[in-house]
C-alpha cells in the first residue's frame, strides 16, 4: 500500500532526494560548485519532467487523501517544472556577473519547487498549508539572496512579514472551516457541502467567514488586489532573476491551488465565492493597467502587468465552469512563457556589466539589437492582447467563459482595461522602435539567453498556427479536475 | 488511590510554590532555577493524567530548551536588581489586570465546558483509548503511517528554515583566528623546535 502511494508522489519523491543529495554535494565542495549544481539541478527538473509526463497511469490519491494526483495536476505541474528551469537557467550569469554566486540558490529555488508541487496535488487543508509554506519560505530567502543589497534585503523582509500575515489568514480560515465542517480533507468537504446543498440549506456563516479567510489567503499568494501590496516592492528589490522566478512558477502554482480549492470542495458554494472573486478580478485589472502606465522601472512595471494578469486569470475561475477552469489553464500557461520571455530580455538589458531597469533605457533599442527587440516587441503585442499572438487567445477564453457565465460587468471591464493596459505595452514598443537610440547593451548575451528568446517568443508567435496541444491539454486538465 | 492523590498534591503543591518563587526570587538565576522545578512537577501532574508524552515534551522543550535559554540570558546581561525593584508598584495595576483577564478567561473556558457538556463527551474520548495503548505509541502510529506524508513535508520545511538562516546571516570573516586539529596534530618537533649549539661565553 505505501509503495502505491510512493509511486503516485514519485515525482515529488525524486525531487526532494535530488535536492537533499545536491545541497550534500554543495557544502563539501563549496561554493566554487555552484555552476555545477546549477546544471545537474535543471537537468534533475528535466528528469522528474520527464517522470512526470511520461507516466500518466500514475493517478490517484496517496495518503488517504492527502496527495492527488489527477491530469490536472499533471499538466500545471509541467507548467511549474518548465517556469523553474527556464529561470535557473537564466540567472547563472547574473549571478557569476555579481559575484554572488553561492549553491544554496539553486537548492532552495528546488526546494520552492518542490513545495509548488506539493501545492498543486494538494487534497488536504494540511497538505495545501503544508506545500504553501515549504514555496513561501524558500521564497522568501531567495529574494533576500543579495544580502548586502538594501534593496535585496527589504524586498525579502517585506515579502517575509506580509507572506506571514497572509499565511496566518489562511490558516485562520482553516481553522474555522475545520470547525465548522469537521473535516480537513477536500474530498470529505465536498461530501459534507454536496449534503448541505441537496438538503437546500444555507452554508453556516461560520463556514462562509472560513472561506473569505482562505480565499484572502491565496488571493495573497497570487497577488490579487487588495492584497497586492507587497508584489512591486518585492519585484523591485530582489535580484532580477529572482523576480522572474517569482513572475513565473509560484504565480502558476499559486492559482492552481486556488483553483482547486474553490472549484473542489467548494465547488458546489459557488454562488458564495463568486462574488468575492468578481470583486477582486475587477480590481485586480483595472489597478494592473491604471498603476502601470507611471512606471519607469521595468522591474515595477512587470510586477503590475502581473498583478494585471492575475485579475484577468480569475475572470475565468469567477466563471466557475469547467470552460472557466479551460480558460484559467490555458491564461497560466501563455503568461509563464511570456513572462519567462520577457525576463529573459530585461536579463540581456546591461552596459558595462552594470544591470539597467529603467524602461528609458530600451529607447531605440530596433537599431542596437534588432533581434531582440523584435522578441520583445512579440511579447509585449501579446501581453496587450493583440491578435494573432498567444496572449489574445488566453484573454478571449477567459471572457468567453465569463460571458457564457452570465458575467458581462466582468468581461466588459476585462476587455475596457485590457485596452487601457495595451497603452504601457505598446510605449515600451514605441520606445523601441521610434526613439533615437542611446548607448548599445552588451553582447553577447550568452547562449542559453538566445535559446530561451527564440523558444518563448517562438511559442507566443506560432501558438496560433498549432493551438491543439496546449488547448486540448488543458481541456483535459480541466476536465480531470471536476470530474475528481 | 490514596498514593496518587499524595503524589497529585505533592506534585501540585510543589507546582505553585515554585511559581511562587520564579516571581518572588531576588537572584534572577534562582527564578530560573525555580521555573526549572515548576517544569518538573508540571511533568509530574501530565504523567499523573497518563499523558506521558506530554511530561516528556515539557520537560524536553521547557527544561532541555527554554530555561536553559533564560538561564543564558540572565548570566548573560549585566541586570541591577535594585533598578528592577524600583517600579514594581508602578507596574503591579498592569500585572493584576493581565492576571484578572487570565482568570476572566480561564472561568470562560470551564464554563464552556460546563454550558455544553457534549464537548467533554467529543473531546475527552481520544482515539485509541488510553487503557489499551500508552498515548506516545498512539501518537507515533498516526504520524508515520496515516501522516507521514505531512510529517515529511514538516521536515522539509525545518531543513529550509536551516539553510535560510544560514544562508542570510553566516559570514567568512577575515582576520578570525580558527583552530587547526589536524594542522595541530600534525606538527612535527622539527617544525617548531630548533637545536642549536651554544659555544661557551658568546651565546645563541
Amino acid at each position: 500500500m505505501i509503495a502505491d502511494d510512493l509511486m503516485i508522489v514519485l515525482p515529488e519523491l525524486l525531487l526532494a532526494g535530488l535536492a537533499t543529495i545536491l545541497l550534500m554535494f554543495g557544502v563539501f565542495r563549496g561554493n566554487r560548485s555552484t555552476p555545477s549544481v546549477l546544471m545537474l539541478s535543471v537537468a534533475g527538473l528535466a528528469v522528474v519532467f520527464a517522470v512526470l509526463v511520461l507516466r500518466p497511469g500514475a493517478h490517484g490519491d496517496a495518503f488517504g487523501g492527502l496527495f492527488v494526483a489527477d491530469g490536472f495536476a499533471v499538466f500545471m505541474k509541467a507548467l511549474v517544472l518548465i517556469g523553474s528551469a527556464a529561470t535557473m537557467i537564466m540567472s547563472l550569469r547574473y549571478f557569476e556577473r555579481k559575484q554572488a554566486l553561492r549553491f544554496e540558490y539553486p537548492i532552495l529555488m528546488l526546494f520552492a519547487t518542490l513545495g509548488m508541487l506539493m501545492m498543486i496535488s494538494a487534497g488536504d487543508l494540511m497538505s495545501l498549508y503544508l506545500g504553501l509554506e515549504l514555496q513561501s519560505l524558500s521564497l522568501y530567502v531567495i529574494a533576500a539572496f543579495r544580502r548586502d543589497n538594501l534593496r535585496s534585503t527589504e524586498a525579502g523582509l517585506k515579502y517575509f512579514v506580509l507572506g506571514a500575515l497572509s499565511s496566518g489568514m489562511l490558516l485562520y480560515g482553516a481553522s474555522m472551516i475545520y470547525g465548522f465542517a469537521g473535516t480537513t480533507s477536500f474530498q470529505a468537504l465536498a461530501a459534507v457541502f454536496a449534503e448541505t446543498m441537496v438538503a437546500g440549506e444555507a452554508p453556516s456563516v461560520g463556514l462562509v467567514v472560513g472561506l473569505v479567510f482562505l480565499i484572502a489567503g491565496l488571493a495573497f499568494k497570487v497577488s490579487a488586489v487588495p492584497f497586492h501590496m507587497w508584489t512591486p516592492d518585492v519585484y523591485e528589490g530582489a535580484p532580477t532573476p529572482v523576480t522572474a522566478f517569482f513572475a513565473t512558477a509560484p504565480k502558476i502554482a499559486a492559482m492552481a491551488l486556488f483553483v482547486r480549492v474553490v472549484m473542489g470542495p467548494f465547488g458546489d458554494f459557488v454562488g458564495q465565492w463568486q462574488q468575492i472573486l468578481v470583486v477582486i478580478s475587477i480590481a485586480s485589472m483595472v489597478l494592473g493597467a491604471l498603476a502601470a502606465i507611471n512606471q519607469t522601472n521595468i522591474k515595477r512595471l512587470m510586477a503590475y502587468s502581473s498583478i494585471g494578469h492575475v485579475g484577468y486569470a480569475l475572470v475565468g475561475l469567477a466563471a466557475g465552469t469547467e470552460a472557466g477552469v479551460h480558460g484559467v489553464i490555458v491564461y497560466m500557461a501563455i503568461y509563464l512563457f511570456m513572462n519567462i520571455g520577457t525576463f529573459a530580455c530585461i536579463l540581456c538589458m546591461r552596459r558595462k556589466d552594470v544591470m539597467l531597469e529603467g524602461i528609458d533605457d530600451l529607447k531605440g533599442l530596433s537599431k542596437s539589437n534588432p533581434l531582440m527587440a523584435l522578441v520583445l516587441a512579440i511579447f509585449m503585442f501579446s501581453m496587450a492582447g493583440i491578435p494573432p499572438l498567444a496572449g489574445f487567445f488566453g484573454k478571449l477564453y477567459v471572457f468567453l467563459a465569463a460571458i457564457e457565465s452570465g458575467l458581462y460587468t466582468l468581461a466588459v471591464v476585462g476587455v475596457l482595461s485590457s485596452v487601457v493596459g495595451a497603452f504601457y505595452y505598446l510605449r515600451i514598443v514605441k520606445l523601441m522602435y521610434f526613439d533615437e537610440p542611446g548607448e548599445s547593451f552588451d553582447q553577447p548575451v550568452g547562449g542559453e539567453m538566445v535559446v530561451i528568446l527564440v523558444g518563448a517568443g517562438a511559442a507566443i508567435l506560432l501558438f496560433f498556427v498549432f493551438p491543439a496541444p496546449l488547448l486540448d491539454g488543458a481541456a483535459a486538465a480541466a476536465a480531470a479536475l471536476l470530474a475528481g | 488511590m490514596i498514593v496518587q492523590a499524595l503524589a497529585f498534591y505533592l506534585f501540585a503543591g510543589m507546582t505553585i510554590a515554585s511559581a511562587v518563587m520564579v516571581i518572588a526570587a531576588r537572584n534572577p538565576v534562582h527564578s530560573v532555577l525555580f521555573l526549572i522545578l515548576a517544569f518538573f512537577n508540571s511533568a509530574g501532574l501530565f504523567v499523573l493524567m497518563g499523558a506521558e508524552f506530554l511530561a516528556m515534551i515539557l520537560v524536553v522543550v521547557y527544561v532541555g530548551a527554554v530555561a536553559v535559554l533564560f538561564l543564558f540570558v540572565v548570566m548573560m546581561l549585566d541586570i541591577d536588581l535594585v533598578e528592577i525593584r524600583q517600579g514594581f508598584l508602578q507596574y503591579m495595576p498592569i500585572g493584576g489586570l493581565v492576571g484578572i483577564i487570565l482568570l476572566v478567561e480561564l472561568l470562560f473556558v470551564l464554563g464552556a465546558w460546563i454550558a455544553v457538556p457534549e464537548t467533554a463527551a467529543v473531546t475527552g474520548v481520544p482515539l485509541p483509548p488510553p487503557e489499551q495503548v500508552p498515548n506516545t505509541r498512539a501518537l507515533g502510529v498516526v504520524l508515520y503511517t496515516k501522516y507521514v506524508y505531512l510529517f515529511q513535508a514538516s521536515g522539509l520545511i525545518l531543513l529550509v528554515a536551516m539553510i535560510g538562516a544560514i544562508v542570510l546571516t553566516l559570514r567568512r570573516r577575515d582576520g578570525v583566528r580558527r583552530q587547526s586539529i589536524s594542522g595541530q596534530i600534525g606538527r612535527r618537533r622539527e617544525d617548531s623546535v630548533e637545536i642549536k649549539k651554544v659555544p661557551n661565553r658568546s651565546g645563541a
